[in-house]
C-alpha cells in the first residue's frame, strides 16, 4: 500500500516538481514555442494595422484566431501562464540553491581523499632533498591561497595534505543571474506604469507646451498622475533633410534628419538642442525621440467678400518614398456650405504617361499640391472624435477629381484657385523668403516632424539588470569550480614525494592544466627555499 | 587601384569575393577528399577487425596498417580542449588533402576580408548594413571563428561544413541579396550599427561551430552504439554493416569529446547573443522610442536565446544530456539560419534593413 500523501504532500510533490531541472527545461522549451505565433500573424501592439487587414482578408479565420488571443500572443493568458510558471519555478530553484551557496561559501572544503591517483590531472614529484612535508605543504597552502582558492590543511603521522577550492564565483554568478531575470520581469511588468509615451506633431515654427491637452496622442502607464507633467515648452525652429543626390544607385536616399529645436523649462533659460533619428533629446526627465517628418503646405481659404476663414500649415502624411503626401483640410464655418479638402503633395511633381501625378523626388525641387473639394456635413457636430488626417466623404458631395468631371485644383506656391460653386479661394502659400531666386523652392513650404516624448523612470533599473545577467553569464559559465589537493608524504628514507590532483565540478577544460602547473609552481617554490637550508656546506 | 572610386573599388570586391568562393569551393573539395581518405583508412583497419582495433587502440598499442597516412601517435589537442586528448577510435595523422584543404580555407578567407574591406570604403562605412553585406562580413566571421578555433583545437574535420555553409550562404547572397552601394539611411547611423551586428555575427559564427559538432556528435554516438552492439557476440549482420557506414567517423573524437567542445562554443555564441539582444534594446530604445516592441525580428532573437538557455539546462538535467541536448543546439542554429534567411526577407517589421 502506498501511504496517502494528504494535501501538504501533494502540495509539496507539486512544489517539488515545477521546481525541478526538467519542468524548468519544459516550461523554456514551451516559451519559445509559445513565441512564435506572434511573429506569423501581426500583432495589436506593434501592428495594429496589419491586423486590421487580416480581418479585412480572413474574415472567418481572424475571429477565431482573436479567439485564443493570436493577435496579442504577448499579453495573452497562455503565454502569460508559460513565464509566470517559468519564474515562479525559478524563484522556486534559486531561492534554496543561495541558501546552500552561503552554507557552501562559510564551510571548509573537504578532506583529502585518500587515493589521489583516480582524480583529475593527477601528478606526482619529488621534492627537493631536505624538504620537510609540513614546510612543502604550507608553501603549497600559501601558493593555492594566492590562487584564490579557499585552503583547509590536514596533518597525520607522515603525512600531510592540503584540500582546496576556488570557483564560489561560478555559483555566485549563476545566482546573480536568474536573480536579475526576476528583476527584468518585474521591472518590465511595473515600469511601464509609472511612465507615460505621448505623440506630437510640430511644424516648423511651432510650439508644444508639456501638458496634456497639447498632445496628439497620450498614453500614460496606470500608475502615472499627468498633474505631474512639467510643462516645459519645445518649439521645432528648424528641420532639415538631406537626400542622396551623388549615388544614382540611391537616389533620394534620405541621409539626414535634423530637427533643430529649443526647450524652455517652466521659469527657465531657453537651451537649444537637437533631436535625430537614433539622437532623442533627453531634456527635464523626458526623452523625445523623433519619429517621422514631412511638408505641411501652408493653406489659406477666403471666403468671396474677402475674409480668411481658414490660414494653417497642414501636415500631410508621406505614402512613398518619394514623399507624396496626403492632406485633408476641413473648413466647417465661414462659407456658404461646409467645405472638405483631400489634398495630395508632390515634392517633386512629375507626370506619368497616365496623367496621373506622382513625386519623382523627396525634396523640394518641383513642388505641387492637388485638391479633391467635397461639400456638404463634415460631421463636426456630432460631438464624435474625429482624425485630422481623415475625411469621411459620406456624407460629402464631390465636386472636383474623381467622376465629376471637374478638374483636380492644382497649386504650385503662390498660387490660388477660385473653389467651384463661387465658395470662396483655397491659395497655397509660398513661404519662401522674397530674396528666392525665381524657381526655387527650397524653402516654399514648411515641414514637420512627429516627435514622441517618453517618460520612464525604470530604465536605468533594466540597464542595471541587464548589466547583472551579463555579469552573472560570464562568471556562471566561464569560471571553472574546481577542488585541488596537495598530499606531502615522507617516505621511509626520508624523501618526500608530492601528489597532486584535481576534481572538476561542472565544465572545466583547463583543470588538468591547472594542476600541472600548481605542481611546477609548487616545486619551483620549494627550490627556491631549498638552498638556504639545505646547502650550509657550501657557504 | 584608384581607391576613392566607390564604383570601381565595389566591383573589386565583387571580383574579391567570387575569387574568395572559387577558393572555397575547392577547399571544400579537398576536405571531402580528406574525409573519404578518412573512410578507406578506416576500412583498411577494419578489414582486420574493427572491434579488435577499437580496443587495441584503447591500450595504446595499435600498430599502423598505413605510416603514411595514419599516425597512431595520440595528437594533443591545446587549450580549448586542454584535457580533451583526440580520443578518436581511431587517430588520424595529417593527409596532404586536409592540409591542402587548410591552406585553401585561409587564402579564400583573405579574398573574402578583402572582399569586405573594400564594401566598406566603397560605401564609405561598415559593410554590414544590408542583407548582402550583411551575409558577406557573417560568413567572414564564421570563417574567422573556424580559423582561430582551428588554432586551439584540432576540427579540421569539420573543414567540409565550414567551407559548405560560407558556400551557400555567400551564393545566395551574391545571386539573391545583392544591392549596390548606398548610404546608411538615418536609422541605421548609429554606433549601434558597428557593435550589435558586428556581435550577432560573431555569435552566430559560434552557433555554426556548436551546431557542426553537436552534428557530429549525434552521428559519432550512432556509431559508437552500433559498434558496441556489433562487436557483441551473435551481433545481427545489419549492425555490424551500419556500424562501417561513415567510417570516418572513427578517426574523430568521441561523442563525449564533441559534445563538451559543442558545449564549449556555444555557450560563447550564448554569451554574445545575450550581448546581442541587449544591445538591440539600448538601440531600438534609442531609434524607435521602446527597447522592446516584439517586432518579428525581436521576437525571433528572443525565441534564438530561449532555445540555447534550454540547451544549457539540458546539459545540466538527468536525462537530456547526451543527444537530447545536441538537438536542441541543432535546433537553436537552424533557428538563426531562419531568423536570417526567412525573417529578414518574407517577414514585416521594422527590421527591414535586407534592402531588398
Ligand atoms: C527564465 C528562465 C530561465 C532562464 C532564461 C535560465 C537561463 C540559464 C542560463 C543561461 C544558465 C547558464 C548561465 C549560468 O550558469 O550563469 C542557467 C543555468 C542554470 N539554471 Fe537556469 N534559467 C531559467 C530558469 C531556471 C529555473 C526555473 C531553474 C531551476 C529549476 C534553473 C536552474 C539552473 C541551474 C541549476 C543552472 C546551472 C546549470 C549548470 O551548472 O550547467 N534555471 N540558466
Amino acid at each position: 500500500m502506498q501511504p496517502k500523501l494528504g494535501l501538504k504532500g501533494w502540495l509539496r510533490w507539486f512544489w517539488r516538481q515545477l521546481t525541478s531541472m526538467r519542468t524548468a527545461l519544459f516550461l523554456l522549451l514551451m516559451l519559445a514555442i509559445a513565441a512564435i505565433p506572434g511573429s506569423l500573424v501581426p500583432q495589436r501592439s506593434s501592428d495594429p494595422n496589419g491586423v486590421s487587414q487580416y480581418f479585412a482578408d480572413n474574415p472567418d479565420l481572424a475571429p477565431v484566431l482573436d479567439k485564443v488571443q493570436a493577435f496579442d500572443v504577448y499579453t495573452s493568458a497562455w503565454f502569460s501562464a508559460i513565464y509566470l510558471l517559468l519564474f515562479i519555478s525559478l524563484i522556486g530553484c534559486v531561492i534554496p540553491r543561495t541558501r546552500h551557496h552561503f552554507q557552501a561559501l562559510r564551510a571548509k572544503p573537504p578532506t583529502t581523499p585518500a587515493r589521489l591517483a583516480r582524480l583529475s590531472g593527477f601528478t606526482q614529484r619529488d621534492a627537493p632533498a631536505q624538504t620537510d612535508a609540513g614546510a612543502a605543504i604550507t608553501h603549497a597552502r600559501t601558493l593555492l591561497k594566492s590562487s584564490g582558492y579557499r585552503v583547509a590543511r590536514f596533518d597525520s603521522a607522515g603525512e600531510s595534505s592540503v584540500s582546496a577550492e576556488r570557483g564560489y564565483l561560478r555559483e555566485t554568478g549563476n545566482l546573480i543571474f536568474h536573480g536579475a531575470l526576476v528583476g527584468i520581469l518585474i521591472t518590465v511588468g511595473f515600469g511601464g506604469g509609472y511612465g507615460f509615451s505621448g505623440q506630437r506633431v510640430l511644424v516648423e515654427g511651432q510650439t508644444f507646451v508639456n501638458t496634456l491637452l497639447a498632445y496628439d496622442s497620450f498614453n500614460p502607464g496606470r500608475f502615472f498622475d499627468d498633474t505631474t507633467l512639467d510643462p516645459y515648452t519645445l518649439s521645432l525652429d528648424d528641420f532639415s533633410v538631406a537626400y542622396e543626390q551623388q549615388n544614382l544607385q540611391a537616389y533620394g536616399q534620405p541621409i539626414d534628419f535634423t530637427a533643430d529645436v529649443t526647450v524652455t523649462p517652466k521659469g527657465g533659460a531657453a537651451d537649444p538642442g537637437v533631436v535625430k533619428v537614433n539622437g532623442p533629446l533627453r531634456t527635464n526627465g523626458t526623452n523625445i525621440y523623433l519619429l517621422g517628418n514631412g511638408y505641411a503646405p501652408t493653406i489659406t481659404v477666403t471666403a468671396p467678400d474677402g475674409t480668411v476663414v481658414f490660414s494653417d500649415s497642414v501636415p500631410f502624411l508621406p505614402q512613398d518614398a518619394n514623399l507624396t503626401s496626403l492632406g485633408i483640410v476641413k473648413v466647417p464655418d465661414g462659407l456658404a456650405e461646409q467645405l472638405g479638402m483631400i489634398g495630395f503633395f508632390y515634392p517633386t511633381q512629375d507626370k506619368a504617361a497616365t496623367g496621373a501625378n506622382f513625386s519623382s523626388f523627396p525634396d523640394l525641387e518641383y513642388p505641387m499640391v492637388t485638391f479633391n473639394v467635397y461639400t456638404g456635413d463634415l460631421g463636426l457636430d456630432a460631438g464624435v472624435p474625429t482624425s485630422v488626417y481623415a475625411l469621411d466623404t459620406d456624407t460629402l458631395t464631390q465636386k472636383t477629381g474623381g467622376k465629376t468631371g471637374v478638374e483636380s485644383i492644382e497649386l504650385k506656391p503662390g498660387e490660388s484657385a477660385e473653389l467651384p460653386g463661387d465658395l470662396g479661394t483655397v491659395s497655397f502659400v509660398d513661404n519662401a523668403p522674397a530674396a528666392s531666386a525665381v524657381g526655387d523652392f527650397a524653402q516654399s513650404v514648411p515641414r514637420f516632424a512627429s516627435f514622441d516624448i517618453h517618460y520612464d523612470p525604470t530604465q536605468i533599473w533594466l540597464i542595471s539588470f541587464s548589466m547583472l545577467v551579463l555579469f552573472g553569464l560570464f562568471t556562471g559559465l566561464l569560471v571553472p569550480r574546481r577542488r585541488m589537493w596537495v598530499k606531502a608524504t615522507t617516505r621511509s628514507d626520508g624523501t618526500v614525494h608530492l601528489d597532486y590532483a584535481g576534481l572538476a565540478r561542472g565544465d572545466d577544460p583547463g583543470l588538468d592544466a591547472a594542476v600541472t602547473a600548481m605542481a611546477d609552481r609548487h616545486l619551483k617554490l620549494l627550490k627556491t627555499h631549498q638552498p638556504v637550508v639545505a646547502t650550509p656546506e657550501s657557504t | 587601384m584608384n581607391f576613392t572610386d566607390p564604383a570601381l573599388l565595389n566591383s573589386y570586391s565583387l571580383y574579391a569575393l567570387y575569387s574568395a568562393m572559387a577558393v572555397y569551393a575547392i577547399a571544400f573539395i579537398a576536405f571531402a577528399i580528406d574525409l573519404a581518405r578518412r573512410s578507406s583508412a578506416v576500412g583498411a583497419i577494419e578489414t582486420a577487425d574493427l572491434s579488435e582495433a577499437d580496443a587495441a587502440y584503447s591500450a595504446g598499442t595499435a600498430g599502423s596498417a598505413d605510416g603514411s597516412t595514419l599516425t597512431l601517435k595520440r595528437p594533443v589537442l591545446s587549450r580549448i580542449s586542454a584535457h580533451m586528448d583526440n580520443d578518436a577510435a581511431l587517430p588520424y595523422g595529417r593527409s596532404s588533402s586536409l592540409r591542402v584543404g587548410v591552406a585553401l580555407a585561409v587564402l579564400a578567407w583573405a579574398l573574402h576580408l578583402a572582399a569586405a574591406i573594400m564594401r566598406g570604403f566603397a560605401a564609405d562605412r561598415v559593410p554590414w548594413a544590408n542583407m548582402y553585406e550583411f551575409a558577406m562580413t557573417g560568413t567572414l566571421l564564421i570563417m574567422t571563428v573556424f580559423l582561430i578555433v582551428l588554432t586551439r583545437a584540432d576540427l579540421r574535420f569539420l573543414g567540409t561544413f565550414v567551407t559548405g555553409l560560407v558556400l551557400v550562404l555567400l551564393g545566395v547572397a551574391a545571386l539573391q541579396f545583392y544591392v549596390e552601394v548606398a548610404p546608411l539611411p538615418p536609422a541605421l547611423q548609429s554606433a549601434w550599427l558597428v557593435i550589435h551586428v558586428f556581435v550577432a555575427s560573431l555569435a552566430t559564427g559560434m552557433f555554426a561551430l556548436g551546431f557542426a559538432l553537436s552534428t557530429v556528435q549525434l552521428l559519432q554516438f550512432r556509431r559508437e552504439s552500433s559498434v558496441s552492439e556489433a562487436s557483441a557476440p551473435l551481433a545481427p549482420r545489419s549492425t555490424v554493416r551500419a556500424a562501417r557506414r561513415l567510417r570516418f567517423l572513427a578517426t574523430l573524437p568521441s561523442s563525449a569529446t564533441l559534445e563538451n567542445l559543442a558545449y564549449r562554443i556555444s555557450i560563447i555564441g550564448f554569451i554574445l547573443w545575450t550581448f546581442t539582444l541587449m544591445a538591440g534594446s539600448i538601440w531600438a530604445e534609442q531609434a524607435w522610442g521602446r527597447y522592446w516592441g516584439w517586432d518579428t525580428k525581436e521576437v525571433w532573437t528572443f525565441i534564438i536565446w530561449v532555445i540555447y538557455a534550454g540547451y544549457i539546462h539540458a546539459r545540466a538535467t538527468r536525462g537530456w544530456r547526451g543527444s537530447r541536448s545536441a538537438w536542441l543546439a541543432i535546433i537553436g542554429f537552424s533557428a538563426v539560419m531562419f531568423n536570417f534567411g526567412i525573417v529578414n526577407v518574407f517577414f514585416k517589421g521594422l527590421h527591414a534593413y535586407s534592402g531588398l
